[in-house]
C-alpha cells in the first residue's frame, strides 16, 4: 500500500494550477495543496473538488487559519457541552473522552446514495429471511447453498432460538452496515453488524454540532436532513409490540452508565421519549410477562430495544453470572410476550464467514443479484481457498470470523514475517475461524489536521432498520482513522468522525 | 418512572443544594472573619463541624486555618461532601437520568462540573475564591429556574425538588446548631457583640435581609430561632423547607407514610420552647430534629425507590 498522501511544498493547487500567494504568508494561510494517494471522497482524480463537494471545498478555502480553527475549537466545544463522549477503560479505571471530530464533512451524491440505499435493502432483507430459516426449517442448509459445518461451527447460532417466530420473520432490527470505497471508487460492504450495532447518536450529534457552527453552509447546500431516525426507530420498536395498545411501553435496557456506548443508549431513550432501563429495573413474572420497577409500582414492558450482548441477556438462558441482564427474560420472548430488538441469535449472521456467503444467500432468497458487493474474502475452511491465503498471505488481510472493533487481524503488507508465520499457523489450527480479503485501496477523505488538510482514510456505517417497514439512514455515520496511514476507524482505538451529507446536485451544473 | 432514576434525581437535587449551600457558607464566613473583632471571630474550623467531616479532615491537615479549610471544603477529591465531589455527584446522578431533564439542564450541568474542575486545580486566591463561589451559587440557581421554566412540573420534577428542600433543612439545622453553639453559654459577657454574632447566624442562611423586614425588633436569639426554624414564608427556614418536601409529597403516589413522618418533624418545631433552646437545649433539639429529617429520607427511599421484593406484579395483562 502506498504510503499516505501528504502535503509538499510546490505541489499544483487543486483548482487553479500553480499558486504563490499564499505561501507567502504562513501565519493565516492554510496549506491547501492537497493530494491524495487514494481515491478521495471530495476529491476528484484530476485535483479538483467533486460536483456535491464543489461549494464546501470552496467555501472552506475561504477561510484563513484563524477562521478555521475557530470553527474547529467551536465543534470540539459543542461536542464537549452536549457530553458526547464515550468511556475508554485503562488500567487506572476509566474516563469520559470526547470522540474526535472533524469538521470536514464526508460528501455523497444523492444519485450513489440511492443505489446504495436499495442495495441495503436488499441485503438486510435476504440476511433476515436467512436467519429465520436458520432457526426454522434451514431450507438453505438443505438445499447445499449454506454449508451445515460453517453452521455447526457458528459462536453466535443459539440453540435457545429454535423454533421461535418473531414479527414479520425478522431478527436484525437494527443493523449497521460497514462501508468502504475502494480505488476503483465502489463502494463494498465490508461487514455487518447485527448485535448491537453502535454509533448513530453520533451521526446525529454531529449534525447537530455543524448546523451550529456552519449554519451558512445549510442555507446555501441542499443537504438531506437526518433527524427523523429517533422517530423511525420508535415506530420499528413499536411495530413489535405482542400487545394491541396505541402506545405500547417501549424501553431501552443498557448495561449501565460504566458501558463505552452509554451516551447513545441515554441519548436514544431521550430522544425517543421512552425509559432508559438496566437489568436491575426488569423482572418477569410466572405469567411470562416482563414488568419494569417505578414509582407507580410495576408497570408492563411490551418492547425492549436491548443494548446488551445475547451472552448476558438473561442468566437462566445464557450465562449464569450476568447482574446485567434479567431472569426470565427468554422465557417472556419465547413466550411472545415481548418484543425484543433486535432477536437474540441474530448475531449468527454476522460471522465474517457467513458474510462471504451473503451474495449467495441474496440469490437463494431473493432471486437477485447483490446491488451493493461484498468484498472478495477467501474461506479458509474450503481447502482450495486456504492454500490461496497461506500462499498469498503477505498480500491479504485475515480477519477472525467473530471478532470486532479491528482486534486480533492480520494486515500482510505491514506485518513482520513473524507475524505472519504466526498467523499462518493460527489458520492451520482453525481454519473455520478465518477469512482473508484483499487489502483494499481504502478512500480518503480530507481532514484538518493540525493547521494542515491532510488525506484521512474513512469508512461510512449507514443503519438499515427492520419492522413491519423498512428505512435507511440517509447516509450514516463517517468514521475517519485520524493516524496518518492508519486504517483503523474504531473509537475505542482512536478513531474519529465527520459528519455526513446527502447532497442533491440536480440542478447544478455536473 | 423508574424507581432507580427517581433515586437519581432526588440525589441530584440534594447533591446541587449541597453544592450551593456550602459555597454560600464559605463566602459567609470570610465576610464575617471580617467584620468581627478578632477574639469574636468564628474561625474556620466550624464550617468543617458542619459538613459532617472532622474525621476525615484531621487525617489529612494538621491545622485548621483558611487555606486548609478553604480546599478541603471546596476542592479536595476525597472528601465527598466538597463542593467539586458535589458537582460531581450532581452530574454522575443526572447523567443517569438525563433522558428526563432538558437538554440544556444536562449540558449546563456537565459543563458546570467540568469548569469546576478546571478552575480548582489552579491556585485560588482570596477575590478569585470568591468570584469562583458567586458563579457557581448563581449556576445552580439559574439550573433550578432552567428546570422550573422548561421541564414539565411532572414526578421527575417532584423529586429534584424533594431533594433540593430534603437537603436545604438538612443544612440549615446543621448550620444552626454549629454556628450557634458558643453563643449559647455566657450570653451576658459578651453583650456588646450579642447582636453583631446573632446576625452572623442570619448571614450564614443568607437570611439576614429577610429577617429585617419580618422582624422588626433588634437581632435577639430566641426571635433568631424562631425565624430560621419557623417562619412558613422565609424558603430556607426549617419549616418552609418542610412545606415544600410536603407539597411534591403530594403529588406522588403512595404519599401518606413519607406525609406523616413530616408532619411530625414540622409538629416539633412548632412546639418548640425557643426561649428554653436558647438556654441550652438547641444541641440536642437538633439532633432530634436530624433524626427526624433521616426519617423521612428513610421513608421516602422505602416507598419510591427501593420497592419492596415482596410487592409482587400484577400478573398478566395490565
Amino acid at each position: 500500500m502506498a504510503a499516505d498522501g501528504v502535503c509538499f511544498s510546490g505541489l499544483t493547487d487543486p483548482e487553479s494550477g500553480p499558486r504563490g500567494g499564499l505561501k507567502n504568508d504562513p501565519s493565516d494561510a492554510l496549506d491547501w495543496c492537497y493530494r491524495s494517494d487514494f481515491c478521495d471522497e471530495l476529491i476528484g482524480p484530476r485535483g479538483g473538488p467533486r460536483v456535491a463537494a464543489r461549494r464546501v471545498w470552496k467555501y472552506l478555502r475561504s477561510l484563513d487559519r484563524h477562521e478555521l480553527v475557530e470553527r474547529r475549537e467551536a465543534c470540539e466545544i459543542a461536542a464537549l457541552v452536549a457530553g458526547i463522549t464515550f468511556r475508554v477503560y485503562h488500567d487506572e479505571g476509566s474516563a469520559d473522552r470526547a470522540m474526535p471530530f472533524d469538521l470536514i464533512p464526508r460528501i455523497i451524491s444523492l444519485r450513489e446514495w440511492e443505489r446504495t440505499r436499495a442495495g441495503l435493502e436488499q441485503r438486510v432483507t435476504a440476511l433476515n429471511l436467512f436467519i429465520d430459516d436458520l432457526y426454522g426449517d434451514q431450507k438453505i442448509v438443505a438445499d447445499g447453498v449454506f454449508p451445515a459445518d460453517v453452521l455447526a461451527g457458528s459462536v453466535n447460532f443459539r440453540e435457545q432460538c429454535r423454533g421461535v417466530r418473531p414479527r414479520y420473520g425478522v431478527w436484525a432490527h437494527i443493523c449497521g452496515s460497514d462501508l468502504v470505497r475502494d480505488a476503483d471508487g465502489t463502494l463494498y460492504v465490508l461487514e455487518d453488524n447485527l448485535r448491537v450495532p453502535s454509533g448513530v447518536s453520533y451521526m446525529l450529534e454531529n449534525r447537530q454540532v455543524m448546523k451550529k457552527v456552519f449554519p451558512e453552509l445549510f442555507e446555501d447546500i441542499d443537504i438531506l436532513p437526518v433527524d427523523d431516525y429517533p422517530a423511525r426507530l420508535f415506530d420499528t420498536l413499536a411495530s413489535l409490540s405482542p400487545r394491541p395498545a396505541d402506545y405500547p411501553v417501549v424501553v431501552v435496557l443498557t448495561p449501565g452508565m460504566f458501558n463505552s456506548a452509554y451516551f447513545e443508549h441515554a441519548w436514544l431513550a431521550q430522544q425517543m421519549g421512552v425509559e432508559l432501563v438496566e437489568g436491575r429495573d426488569l423482572i418477569v413474572d410466572d405469567h411470562d410477562c416482563v414488568f419494569m420497577r417505578t414509582i407507580h409500582g410495576f408497570e408492563q414492558v411490551d418492547v425492549i430495544y436491548r443494548r446488551i450482548d445475547d451472552a448476558f441477556l438473561d442468566p437462566d438462558a445464557f450465562r449464569e453470572d450476568s447482574l446485567l441482564g434479567v431472569k426470565g427474560l427468554m422465557r417472556a420472548w419465547r413466550a411472545g410476550r415481548v418484543g425484543l430488538a433486535n432477536a437474540p441469535g441474530a448475531g449468527v449472521a454476522d460471522d465474517k464467514v457467513v458474510y462471504s456467503y451473503v451474495p449467495d444467500i441474496i440469490r437463494y432468497y431473493l432471486d437477485q443479484d447483490p446491488l451493493v458487493p461484498n468484498v472478495p474474502t477467501w474461506r479458509c475452511s474450503i481447502r482450495s481457498e486456504l492454500d490461496h491465503v497461506l500462499a498469498n498471505i503477505d498480500q491479504l488481510v485475515v480477519k477472525p470470523a467473530n471478532e470486532s472493533g479491528g482486534y486480533g487481524m492480520l494486515i500482510g503488507p505491514h506485518a513482520t514475517r513473524k507475524e505472519r508465520d504466526r498467523f499462518k499457523k493460527l489458520i492451520k489450527a482453525d481454519p473455520r475461524n478465518y477469512i482473508a480479503q484483499p487489502t483494499l485501496a481504502i478512500s480518503t477523505c480530507p481532514t484538518l489536521v493540525g493547521a494542515q488538510v491532510a488525506p484521512r482514510h474513512v469508512d461510512l456505517r449507514p443503519f438499515i432498520l427492520s419492522g413491519d417497514q423498512q428505512y435507511v439512514t440517509t447516509g450514516g455515520l463517517t468514521r475517519v482513522a485520524m493516524r496518518a496511514g492508519s486504517l483503523v476507524v474504531n473509537s475505542s482505538q482512536g478513531g474519529g468522525s465527520k459528519d455526513t451529507w446527502i447532497v442533491d446536485t440536480n440542478g447544478e451544473a455536473g | 418512572m423508574l424507581s432507580r432514576v427517581a433515586e437519581n434525581l432526588y440525589w441530584y437535587g440534594r447533591y446541587l443544594e449541597r453544592a450551593e449551600d456550602l459555597g454560600r457558607m464559605v463566602n459567609v464566613n470570610a465576610h464575617l472573619m471580617l467584620d468581627l473583632p478578632g477574639r469574636l471571630a468564628p474561625g474556620w474550623a466550624p464550617l468543617v463541624r458542619i459538613t459532617g467531616s472532622q474525621a476525615l479532615f484531621d487525617e489529612l491537615h494538621d491545622v485548621a486555618e483558611e487555606r486548609q479549610v478553604v480546599r478541603f471544603l471546596l476542592a479536595e477529591p476525597r472528601h465527598g461532601g466538597s463542593v467539586l465531589s458535589c458537582l460531581g455527584q450532581a452530574r454522575e446522578n443526572l447523567q443517569a437520568a438525563r433522558d428526563l431533564v432538558p437538554r440544556e439542564v444536562w449540558e449546563q450541568t456537565n459543563d458546570l462540573y467540568l469548569a469546576a474542575r478546571e478552575r480548582l486545580a489552579g491556585p485560588l486566591g482570596k477575590r478569585a475564591r470568591h468570584e469562583f463561589i458567586v458563579s457557581v451559587i448563581r449556576r445552580c440557581q439559574q439550573l433550578i429556574g432552567m428546570l422550573a421554566d422548561t421541564m414539565s412540573h411532572d414526578h421527575a420534577w417532584d423529586f429534584i425538588l424533594l431533594g433540593r428542600y430534603h437537603e436545604r433543612a438538612d443544612m440549615t439545622t446543621r448550620i444552626l446548631d454549629v454556628r450557634s453553639a458558643h453563643l449559647l453559654r455566657g450570653v451576658e459577657d459578651i453583650q456588646p457583640f450579642d447582636q453583631l454574632q446573632w446576625m452572623s447566624v442570619l448571614k450564614s442562611l443568607t437570611a439576614y435581609q429577610m429577617y429585617r423586614r419580618h422582624v422588626r425588633l433588634r437581632v435577639n436569639g430566641p426571635d433568631v430561632l424562631r425565624f430560621l426554624l419557623g417562619n412558613p414564608m422565609f424558603p430556607r427556614s426549617v419549616s418552609f423547607c418542610l412545606e415544600a418536601v410536603a407539597e411534591r409529597l403530594h403529588g406522588l403516589p403512595d404519599h401518606e407514610a413519607a406525609l406523616v413522618a413530616v408532619g411530625r418533624a414540622q409538629r416539633m418545631i412548632d412546639q418548640a420552647d425557643l426561649e428554653r433552646l436558647v438556654d441550652g437545649g438547641l444541641s440536642a433539639f437538633v439532633d432530634r430534629l436530624q433524626l427526624e429529617l433521616i426519617g423521612i429520607g428513610d421513608r421516602i427511599t422505602v416507598t419510591w425507590f427501593r420497592t419492596a421484593p415482596t410487592a409482587a406484579p400484577v400478573s398478566g395483562n395490565a
